[in-house]
């Protein structure tokens, strides 16, 4: 019976079945980080239990750490947050499992940092206590966000009890239009599906525009998937894939990785696999994009006018935001500009934002930050002089870390400011209590950082600075 | 964790749609590695205003809706992140179970294993229940979980659950110990992978 990339990965991992629904999943990989692992340990120490198998697991440092420069942990104010790291590292050494701490020059984002070891493979199982684990998928991997209990669950086990998906096919074909990105056909399919629109679906995004997408940019795909509800994204691996993990550090090698090539080729749904829903985006209806409400669903053409409210969730979005309907999005002003986060922090997106910098400055009353999404990507920044653009710019070049994208270290925006924003999530008090998210791609966070309004980049392309 | 069997309480309405868990357990209550003295962060922008004043607009101030152990939501409740701290304070609130039209998926699983009680219906249903929950005098309501049945005055109403879960809930058992009660068919499949793709090894 001809099976989807989805039912292939899973029938690959079922150690048993449960019921109906429910298997238990192998778990090939698991990541952790500070914020949702400590009670997991806690848990697996009262109950006298050990890590099954130590090697399957990385733990990273990202959410609560500071962006600024620091030589020492004593130097984070923030007792809670330097207890989680410290635990973090205790609990590493303790069951021998690899920590990127925050002094690694391998520490980062999660979600940057592991593809960018190699430690993502075509037709893995990986799990992490992060909703956004979905970015994995770009490599053809079944990669999904778990709760503490569930890491506890995995570490005592290197299992799960899983929840099996309906696939989902989203086909997009045609080129991508002339200032639009990855971000822009992801918060379109968001926008067309709702934000529960995929709840209880394996999303594979398939396609020509997908097929011509770099890997990075199917990891910015894959990664915002969840912010339609899906607890899976999926791209089939091709050459672009083995090729991006030929040669980085954790990637197999020599006899082990011909052997896994051979593999990888069926990771694939069958030409006649059944879907439970199909939606086709035609790229050219794609716009660059940005959120005007507090659900990632809530977006517009930056071309268009706020949308009439449909219903009460509407308005009080509006509301929150600030915002009345009919207005233009391009005469929104903003206080701040934020680049970074596990879905535009990595290069590709630092070079673009800095391509729309390039020989422009931060209009003023605009605070600007980038923060990158791994040390790698930052000191890769710095030798293609990406920062020096940045800088000039006016944007302030920070470390790696989550930051701004959840405020949960000290980058955060104050009650009522609005920020434009490279991150994944416009929720109520997400960057600081009051603050007002707008969600767009790097590029547009650049355009909106030097005009200090909503603005569509396609204008500053055409434009000489 | 806590066995539920059948609960009696007050169920308050939360009808707007994607409540996030960014809202239902705010970021400053994240900062710790303990579960304990999550309560006061469960909904904290909307109980309490700047000042840290209780806010009488949001249901959950008013009574009898500050006694509730019941959630009647929205479609898409808890969606975002994983954060489990999000259940965790809800249940340190006296948050029993948690209905809507649909539940987010990360959400969903970290209230079974915790125990709280996450039940999914026909939005014909949750529109019935909110009616009966938004009238303080009908706002009385009795989950079954072994009938399966919510009762609110002489509304009943059935739901589904799997058998599993169902077991798991009205036992409390400990859902780690019922895998490693597996632990040798987990041996079985790791040897077969260990041999059939073998590079997934080369870790260790």
């Amino acid at each position: 019976m001809p099976r989807t990339l989805y039912e292939k990965l899973v029938d690959q991992h079922v150690v048993a079945t449960i019921d109906d629904s429910h298997v238990l999943l192998y778990v090939d990989f698991h990541v952790m980080n500070e914020y949702t692992s400590p009670q997991a340990f806690a848990g697996l120490h009262s109950a006298h239990r050990p890590v099954r198998r130590p090697r399957a697991h990385l733990a990273v440092v990202d959410h609560v750490n500071p962006t600024r420069p620091i030589t020492d942990l004593s130097q984070i104010e923030d007792a809670g947050g330097r207890l989680q790291i410290e635990t973090l590292s205790a609990n590493c050494a303790r069951h021998g499992i690899q920590l990127f701490d925050l002094f690694d020059p391998r520490q980062g984002i999660e979600h940057v940092v592991v593809p960018e070891n190699g430690f993502a493979w075509p037709g893995m199982v990986i799990a992490c206590g992060d909703s956004h684990t979905t970015t994995y998928g770009a490599f053809g991997a079944l990669a999904f966000g778990i709760g503490t209990s569930e890491i506890e669950h995995v570490l005592a086990t290197q299992t799960l009890v899983y929840k099996v998906l309906k696939p989902m096919q989203v086909r997009i074909d045609g080129a991508l239009p002339t200032g639009t990105s990855a971000k822009d056909i992801v918060m379109a399919f968001v926008e067309r599906v709702g934000a529960a629109g995929a709840s209880g679906f394996a999303v594979e995004f398939t396609g020509t525009t997908i097929d011509a997408l770099s890997v990075e940019a199917r990891m910015t795909l894959c990664n915002m998937a969840v912010e339609a509800g899906a607890r899976a994204a999926l791209i089939a691996p091709d050459q672009k894939v083995f090729d991006d993990l030929a040669g980085r550090p954790q990637a197999p090698k020599g006899a082990a990785l011909a052997d896994a090539l051979r593999d990888w080729q069926d990771l694939r749904s069958d030409p006649d696999a059944a879907f439970a829903r199909v939606v086709e985006i035609d790229t050219r209806a794609i716009a660059p994009l940005v959120t005007w409400g507090t659900s990632p669903d809530q977006s517009a053409p930056i071309t268009a006018r706020i949308p009439a409210p449909q219903g009460a969730g509407d308005q009080r979005a509006l509301d929150y935001m600030g915002l009345d309907a009919g207005q233009p999005l391009d005469s929104i002003a903003i206080d701040r500009a934020f680049i970074g986060s596990c879905t535009n922090a990595r290069i590709e997106d630092l070079r673009r934002a800095a391509a729309i910098l390039d020989g422009r400055t931060v209009a003023d009353g605009v605070t600007a930050i980038v923060v990158p999404g791994s040390k790698q990507v930052r000191a890769m920044a710095e030798a293609e002089g990406l920062d020096a653009i940045f800088k000039a710019a006016g944007f302030d070049w920070r470390g790696a870390g989550c930051s701004m994208c959840l405020a949960m270290n000290d980058d955060v925006a104050a009650s009522g400011e609005r920020c434009a924003s490279s991150t994944n999530r416009n929720f109520e008090g997400r960057q600081g209590r009051g603050a007002r998210t707008h969600l767009m791609s790097p590029e547009m966070v650049a355009a909106a950082a030097v005009t200090g309004t909503l603005t569509d980049v396609r204008t500053l392309m055409k434009a000489t600075p | 964790m806590t066995p539920f069997t059948t609960v009696t309480g007050v169920a308050a309405a939360l009808p707007t749609p994607n409540i996030d868990t960014d809202v239902i357990m705010p970021k400053q209550f994240l900062k710790r590695i303990d579960r304990a003295g999550l309560a006061i962060g469960a909904f904290h922008d909307l109980r309490f205003d700047t000042d840290g004043q209780t806010r009488p607009d949001f249901v959950l101030n008013r009574a009898p809706y500050n006694q509730a152990k019941f959630l009647i939501c929205g479609d898409n409740f808890g969606c975002g992140s994983s954060r489990e701290y999000a259940v965790w304070g809800l249940q340190q609130l006296g948050i029993r179970a948690i209905i809507a039209p649909s539940i987010s998926g990360i959400f969903f699983g970290n209230c079974e294993k915790n125990g709280l009680l996450a039940i999914t219906l026909p939005p014909g249903d949750v529109d019935l229940l909110m009616a009966h929950a938004d009238t303080p005098r009908t706002a009385l309501m009795t989950i079954d979980l072994d009938a399966q049945t919510i009762t609110a005055g002489p509304l009943r109403i059935g739901f589904d659950i799997p058998a599993a879960r169902k077991a798991l809930l009205l036992s409390g058992a400990d859902h780690i110990q019922q895998t490693l009660d597996r632990a040798a068919t987990i041996t079985e499949f790791e040897a077969k992978q260990a041999a059939t793709r073998h590079w997934l090894w080369a870790r260790g």
